[in-house]
């Protein structure tokens, strides 16, 4: 068990250096091989007409003056042992991990990141539990009474769920709940704070985003509940005298779960790297937000960053599923 | 480049995107309750803002709330460029000049800040010498001195490695502007030698050039003081030490800005700022919808100032108790096409002027959104900047453009058909819109120019504004918009008119426009030191300009504002961009 986690973890590492080097290569390489030159990049982050001397300042700056391989080097090394910045009068250090230095807020990312984790990590915390209570339960009470009237309106609506995009149900939620009836709050409350203002203000994101998943949660359990109650072992249990709950839960649901998990280990996992429409729908400062602004400035640093969060984190949510396969699934042996 | 971050899934499909806004709107549209109006909310008229002060009042107290649905470049005064920002930092950051709170054009009247009296220019408009006011402080108390302006204008200008946001006007026209380092590197007690500081409250400008706009330079953030033992440089942003009326109460970079009164601030200082929130609160990347819908409710302002989203424009349009607090105003800019006299055959005047004839501006105008977007352009000046007069060249009827007159240059011109490229921003839909409306009416009259379409954040670095590139791809026409850095006919014309500004990238002057006769008016202009007599040599730019057809002016760009019910004080400004004065809105009730 330890030596299988220890392989893993290695292999996530591996792994996350090559995710690294790919996404750096996407942003420094590419745009040289389509003819950019440093120059041009630097001048992005200078106001209106700057001089010579002003570019290679900021080229300079920016490290974009070194090869490539000299800036990757400087930016593992950072994550690692830290990196030292120029202020301009003062000089500061930015301990490990440092995930470089924003372009153009000239602010180190890391801080930045952990500043806004507790936002994301809220919603997709919140979400998720809402999202996988409700859908595998309509799942597995679908699958019970298939082509019952409660199996049809469920899955017309998850259906529903799954067809409408977050910006329209989002939008729908905020105008309905916070300004028709205002129920909830509208700016977040962090959970240190005010615990019962955390999760008022949050309810209508939740719920939004527990609707797109939801729907495809149910209709996985559905059909992973119908494959199994159909087994023979199932009728097995039956024949044994076992109560229906049990058969049920016991023998039926744990092992229409396996695909669930795995499935929710790579949704939670790329939710925490940001969810980027709903974050920017209802205005909350999580790591996702922080994504589309480093997008929409073109500044290259924080989207390394969040890319590198979310890799790391549908890493370790795999790892985490292919640890529960064996705690659901006794066939499964971890070796 | 282009950045594909792990996003949720289901991204935005444009076609779903479309419905959703569509379902939105009719929502929007079919809620039909009556408006809670605010109990200090007076029921002003439609533009009110745009002829006075709506909700004048002196009344203190309450949480004034500014939502933004971007960040803003920079808090640091020195260190920004938005019009917004120029707009708000001086709650925080008093520059040594600045606008009078008032209504359009009337805004751009300057009146001294942090000076005690406008600048005195000696030596023809080369020096420039400013008096500081007396007992001006800190918000630690610590006296403010001529120093701390110096100290301010050489960091925001000469270290652009370190601050590089803002532009760097005072770089180009001080006295060694191009040899000296910035305070960062150039640690010499001195400084700058062109900024001179006899004492504590006098301040010198050495100009290399006479610039007799230099009160318009000074009205910029960069001059608000910065003191140099608190400075360090792009951290600053974290720990601003103000000279106005609100301090910060605290700092979130890309999150919220929280403001209170600033005790050591003095009213008998300045005539200007009247304090009256108790807490200025600004949050960043807030919901565009969400503004929206913040600022009908009556308690928020949208701090952009750029106008409301499509949606809520259809739904304020159509309830009159709702547009009666609008403010459509104009935006300070001129949205038109550049028409490439190096480009043949539109080196020939002649087939300019049949461009000219040619196009429809009504239709472009729908195409940009219509009169509520924009009102039809003919001259190079806006109404809202200083200079401008009322002037139509190529007057064709309801300006539908003139088949006949067109065809009548172009055969002057000696031709009969053209064939050319237009160049548009692919990523705006409005002006991609334009010049397929452009295209329209020029084909009637045998123009036949084809769309071709570049990304906006390269438009001018790699091919707009590289005259060679448009040269080598026969772009004669460059749709384009421009609004100007002050509200100036220099502060307009300059970037976009002179011939000895064009540059081989990043080039503005897209007309690659060289009249020896406009860029003599230009120089003259500037030297010219009475107000009327250099208001009237920029109408004779403008005049010229259109004389040669350099460029077809469209609309002059407009925006709408939804007023807040709820707070007091407002009046929309040219100065900038249309937006509301920032300067003493307060909070009606609550």
């Amino acid at each position: 068990m330890i030596s299988y986690i220890l392989r893993r973890t290695l292999a996530a590492v591996i792994l996350l250096l090559v995710v690294s080097a790919v996404t750096f290569a996407i942003f420094f390489v590419l745009p040289r091989l389509a003819g950019q030159t440093a120059d041009q990049l630097a001048q992005q982050y200078i106001g209106k007409s700057p001089s010579k001397a002003d570019i290679a300042a900021v080229k300079h700056n920016l490290g974009l003056d070194q090869p490539v391989y000299v800036q990757y080097w400087h930016f593992i090394k950072g994550i690692v042992s830290g990196a030292t910045y120029d202020l301009g009068p003062t000089t500061v250090h930015c301990d490990a991990p440092c995930f470089g230095y924003s372009f153009k807020t000239h602010q180190a990312v890391w801080p930045q990141l952990t500043s806004r984790m507790p936002v994301t990590l809220s919603l997709a915390a919140g979400a998720a539990v809402l999202w996988l209570v409700s859908g595998v339960a309509i799942g597995v009470v679908s699958a019970l009474k298939p082509r019952s009237f409660f199996d049809r309106t469920f899955m017309g609506v998850a259906l529903a769920g799954v067809s409408l995009p977050m910006f329209f149900t989002g939008n729908l939620a905020i105008l309905l709940f916070t300004y028709q009836w205002p129920i909830f709050g509208r700016t977040y409350v962090p959970f240190t704070e005010n615990p019962a203002q955390w999760a008022n203000t949050l309810i209508p994101a939740w719920c939004s985003l527990a609707l797109l998943y939801s729907a495809i949660y149910a209709r996985l359990t559905r059909s992973g509940m119908l494959e199994t109650m159909n087994e023979d072992y199932i009728r097995t249990a039956r024949a044994k005298g076992l109560r229906e709950r049990k058969v049920v839960v016991r023998h039926g649901l744990r092992a229409a779960l396996t695909p669930i998990i795995t499935v929710f280990g790579m949704d939670l996992g790329l939710l925490l790297g940001g969810a980027v429409i709903t974050e920017t729908v209802f205005s909350l400062h999580g790591v996702g937000q922080y994504a589309v602004q480093a997008i929409d400035d073109n500044d290259l640093p924080p989207i390394l960053g969040v890319t590198l969060l979310a890799a790391f984190f549908v890493v370790i949510a795999n790892l985490l599923v292919d640890l529960l396969y064996a705690a659901a699934d006794p066939r499964v042996r971890l070796s | 480049m282009e950045g594909n971050p792990p996003i949720m899934r289901r991204s935005a499909l444009a076609a779903i995107a479309a419905i959703g806004s569509a379902t939105l709107l009719v929502a929007g549209c079919s809620k039909a309750d009556d408006n809670k109006d605010g109990n200090g909310g007076s029921s002003a008229a439609a533009n009110a803002a745009t002829k006075g002060v709506v909700n004048a009042s002196d009344k203190k107290g309450g949480t004034l709330t500014y939502e933004l649905s971007d960040v803003p470049d920079s808090f640091d005064p020195g260190n920004t460029y938005y019009a917004y920002m120029y707009n708000f930092s001086r709650l925080y950051a008093r520059p040594l000049m600045t606008f009078e709170p008032a209504a359009g054009s009337k805004g751009n009247t300057l009146v001294p800040d942090l000076a005690a009296s406008k600048g005195v220019s000696s030596d023809g408009g080369k020096t420039w010498t400013y008096k500081l006011r007396s007992g001006l402080k800190y918000q630690d108390g610590t006296p403010i001195t001529s120093k701390d302006v110096k100290y301010a204008v050489e960091r925001s200008n000469f270290a652009r490695d370190v601050l590089s946001l803002g532009p760097n006007y005072f770089q180009q026209f001080l006295v060694g502007g191009d040899k000296y380092k910035g305070p960062y590197k150039d640690k010499s007690a001195k400084g700058l030698a062109s900024i001179e500081t006899p004492d504590d409250t006098t301040i010198v400008f050495h100009l290399k050039t006479a610039f007799q706009e230099f009160d318009y330079l000074v009205s910029a953030p960069q001059t608000a003081p910065v003191p140099q033992a608190k400075d360090n440089g792009v951290d600053y942003v974290k720990n601003i030490v103000s000279s106005g009326s609100y301090q910060f109460q605290s700092y979130q970079d890309g999150k919220q800005a929280v403001l209170v009164r600033n005790k050591n601030w003095d009213p008998k200082t300045d005539p200007l700022r009247k304090q009256l929130p108790d807490k200025i609160v600004v949050n960043l990347k807030v919901n565009a919808e969400t503004i929206d819908k913040d600022v009908l409710a009556g308690d928020a302002i949208d701090l952009g100032g750029s106008g409301v989203q499509a949606a809520t424009q259809a739904q304020v349009l159509t309830d009159a108790s709702k547009k009666a607090n609008t403010d459509n105003t104009y935006g300070g800019r001129l949205v038109y096409m550049a028409i490439n006299t190096k480009v043949k055959p539109f080196d020939n005047v002649a087939c300019r002027k049949a461009v000219e004839y040619a196009v429809d501006k009504v239709s472009v105008q729908t195409a940009e959104g219509g009169p509520i977007r924009g009102e039809v352009a003919s001259t190079v000046l806006p109404p809202d900047i200083t200079g401008y007069s009322k002037a139509d060249e190529y007057a064709t009827t309801g300006s539908k453009g003139d088949v006949a007159k067109a065809k009548e240059q172009l055969k002057a011109c000696g031709k009969t058909a053209i064939n050319t490229n237009i160049s548009a921003r692919s990523d705006r839909q409005p002006e991609i819109d334009a010049a397929t409306a452009i295209i329209n009416s020029l084909k009637k009259v045998g123009i036949n120019a084809t769309l071709k379409q570049y990304p906006s954040g390269k438009y001018f670095t790699d091919y707009a504004g590289v005259p060679k590139f448009t040269e080598q791809q026969n772009i004669g026409l460059i749709m384009m918009q421009w609004g100007a850095d002050w509200p100036s006919g220099y502060g307009f014309l300059q970037q976009i008119l002179n011939g000895q500004a064009i540059s081989q990238s990043g080039n503005t002057n897209l007309s690659q426009y060289n009249n020896k006769s406009v860029n003599d008016l230009l120089a003259k202009a500037i030297g010219t030191q009475d107000t009327t007599e250099r208001n009237s040599i920029y109408t004779q730019i403008d005049k010229q300009t259109m004389d040669d057809a350099a460029l077809v002016p469209l609309t002059y760009f407009k925006v709408l504002l939804a007023r807040p019910t709820n707070y007091t004080n407002l009046v929309s400004t040219a100065a900038f961009s249309g937006q509301y004065d920032y300067l003493n809105i307060g909070v009606a009730s609550k």
